[in-house]
């Protein structure tokens, strides 16, 4: 893959690899009366595969709105690189949806070029012509054939399979070199044989471009297979009476070695994961 | 097989889509026949001879008092009008509604106007356009215009705050701005919307132009279809309603088109 190498010079700028790169200080998400979230604090190491699992409704999606700045959180802090994060999205953050991750109005080329264009085009967020263009749509070329998409530039999203289209949505997101990729169910409405491809993808391009990555999933094996760190979420404490009362946390948080992912989820899982 | 699947192929289709239409225009043939044969002076039912030899006079005689051609006069009026009307329609729509789309703020701030402009009827200000901006071209252009576009803006507000939120998000994680966000992800899924509203409006649109020529013009196709109503012409009502109808099936014809050529991804299709 010709765009892998100098990829990772551009991620590992923020600091030696293992650094701190994302920090939760003691964050509380509330909506009114309910608690989402309690008590959150750890911390994720440059370079780290975490895989969050947890029952529906635990607040999986919303850890990750979190990091991503779509919300803020109601108590506590985050910290991306020492700095504390505003409630506001921006390019060192990339993501990844189970849907909609893609525009359908652009091609597959127009999809990656969209994040280089921005950066170079305020006023049109488009690049007419000329030498930058060309620079752009090699840069784009080159990420697209890095996540198998390079005979495909020219489609639209709806003549490609939910599998092509999730590649896409990668390749959109890592063309922006984000310090963080946060990637919320994004094999979740595959199909079996096309998810393992994915996984393949996704755990070559964390190697390749040394990413940090937080990927959400509801599938125990697929976080125990790519991760090199499950989370659980759940709720420590139960109020029958007030449901709301109590907010789930990360109440399993293991680093996993070589041996551990091909050992599988252990069975203390089993009760946490639906 | 049940009734619900059973699907005409292409020619059969065009068949008994035929058939209704030819049923008519037989229908109305005969009734005109026997009429005309009872009383060679009646005006109620022109036979299509009759209406072709009018036509023909509409479209190919100048009027000595204004030295143009009546139908071509009035085809043109009528769609400048039409056409200044839905354009500033259009166009305010384009800006409001995609401002009123992806703005909060905007949204707050002129939804409820443009919500309780929208349940006015257009027809009941006529009088005070008329007033306002006297009985010239303006009142007409405004009345179309001000008939449509409260729809149209709610309409496009509507599709362009439901584009999924990811949309948004993933703009903004990819560097975009508001302005960015606005010209790059709202606007272009906004226009296929915005002529599929338009294509709806044009109905609304046309009776809007007709009701402004009938009340107060000196040319147009609505003012000589209620200036000859007086003489009960059938003979130049019946061809003017037809070319009316004419020009609205090509009008949509080519927004269509252009909808299809220029969003090929809007349409399912794409190469
Ligand atoms: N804006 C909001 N207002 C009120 N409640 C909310 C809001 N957003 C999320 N919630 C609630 O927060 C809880 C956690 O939602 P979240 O989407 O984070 O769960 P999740 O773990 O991702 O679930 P799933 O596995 O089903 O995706 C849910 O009970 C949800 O109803
Ligand atoms: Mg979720």
């Amino acid at each position: 893959m010709a765009g892998g190498t100098d990829m990772t010079g551009d991620t590992a700028t923020g600091g030696p690899p293992g650094g701190v790169i994302l920090s939760f200080r003691d964050v509380w998400v509330e909506y009114g009366d309910k608690v989402v979230l309690e008590r959150v604090a750890l911390d994720i190491a440059q370079g780290e595969f975490v895989s969050v699992v947890g029952p529906s409704g635990a607040g999986k999606s919303t850890f990750l709105r979190l990091v991503l700045g779509q919300e803020g959180p109601t108590r506590g802090q985050i910290l991306l690189d020492g700095t504390e994060l505003t409630p506001e999205c921006s390019p060192d953050r990339g993501v990844v949806f189970q849907r909609y991750s893609v525009f359908p109005h652009l091609t597959a080329l127009g999809n990656v070029m969209f994040g280089l264009e921005c950066a170079a085009s305020p006023l049109l967020g488009k690049l007419l012509g000329g030498a930058r263009r060309r620079a752009a749509r090699e840069e784009a070329v080159r990420m697209l054939e890095a996540v198998g998409l390079g005979h495909n530039l020219d489609v639209y999203p709806a003549q490609m399979s939910g599998g092509m289209q999730q590649r896409l949505a990668l390749a959109q997101a890592l063309v922006k070199h984000p310090r963080v990729l946060l990637l919320d169910e994004p094999f979740g409405a595959l199909d079996p044989g096309i998810r393992l491809d994915m996984h393949e993808l996704v755990g070559g391009l964390w190697q390749e471009h040394g990413l940090t990555i937080v990927m959400v999933t509801h599938d125990i094996n697929e976080a125990f297979k790519l991760g090199t760190r499950v989370l659980a979420f759940d709720k420590r404490r139960h109020d029958p009476h007030a449901p709301n009362r109590y907010g789930a946390t990360a109440v399993y948080d293991v680093k996993l070695d070589r041996k551990a992912r091909e050992a599988g989820p252990p069975a203390e899982l089993a009760g946490v994961v639906t | 097989m049940r009734l619900v699947n059973i699907k005409p192929a292409r020619g059969v289709r065009l068949l008994i889509a035929a058939i209704p239409i030819l049923a008519v225009l037989i229908v109305y043939a005969v009734f005109s026949t026997a009429r005309a044969e009872a009383n060679p002076n009646d005006k109620v039912l022109p036979t299509f001879v009759a209406m072709g030899q009018a036509a023909v006079r509409l479209f190919t005689e100048t009027d000595p008092r204004t030295g143009e051609i009546t139908a071509l006069a009035d085809t043109s009026a009528s769609l400048w009008r039409l056409a200044m009307g839905v354009g500033i329609a259009t166009l305010s729509t384009l800006l409001l509604g995609i401002a009123l789309g992806v703005v909060p703020l905007v949204r707050a701030a002129l939804g409820p106007i443009i919500t309780i402009i929208a349940v006015i009827p257009p027809i009941a200000v006529l009088p005070i356009l008329f007033i306002a901006l006297g009985l010239g071209e303006a009142s007409k252009i405004a009345l179309i215009a001000l008939g449509i576009a409260p729809y149209m803006v709610r309409d496009l507000a509507g599709h362009v705050a439901g584009l999924p939120a990811e949309q948004f998000v993933k703009a903004q994680t990819l560097g975009a701005s508001t302005w960015q966000l606005t010209l790059r992800v709202a606007l272009p899924q906004a226009l296929p919307r915005l002529i599929e509203s338009l294509r709806l409006s044009m109905g609304p649109a046309w009776v809007f132009l007709i009701s402004a020529e009938a009340i107060a013009s000196d040319v147009g196709l609505g003012y000589r279809i209620f200036l000859v109503r007086r003489y009960l012409s059938m003979d130049i009502i019946l061809p003017y309603v037809a070319w009316i109808s004419l020009l609205a099936i090509l009008t949509d014809l080519a927004l269509q088109t252009l909808s299809r050529k220029a969003f090929p991804w809007a349409h399912g299709g794409g190469h």
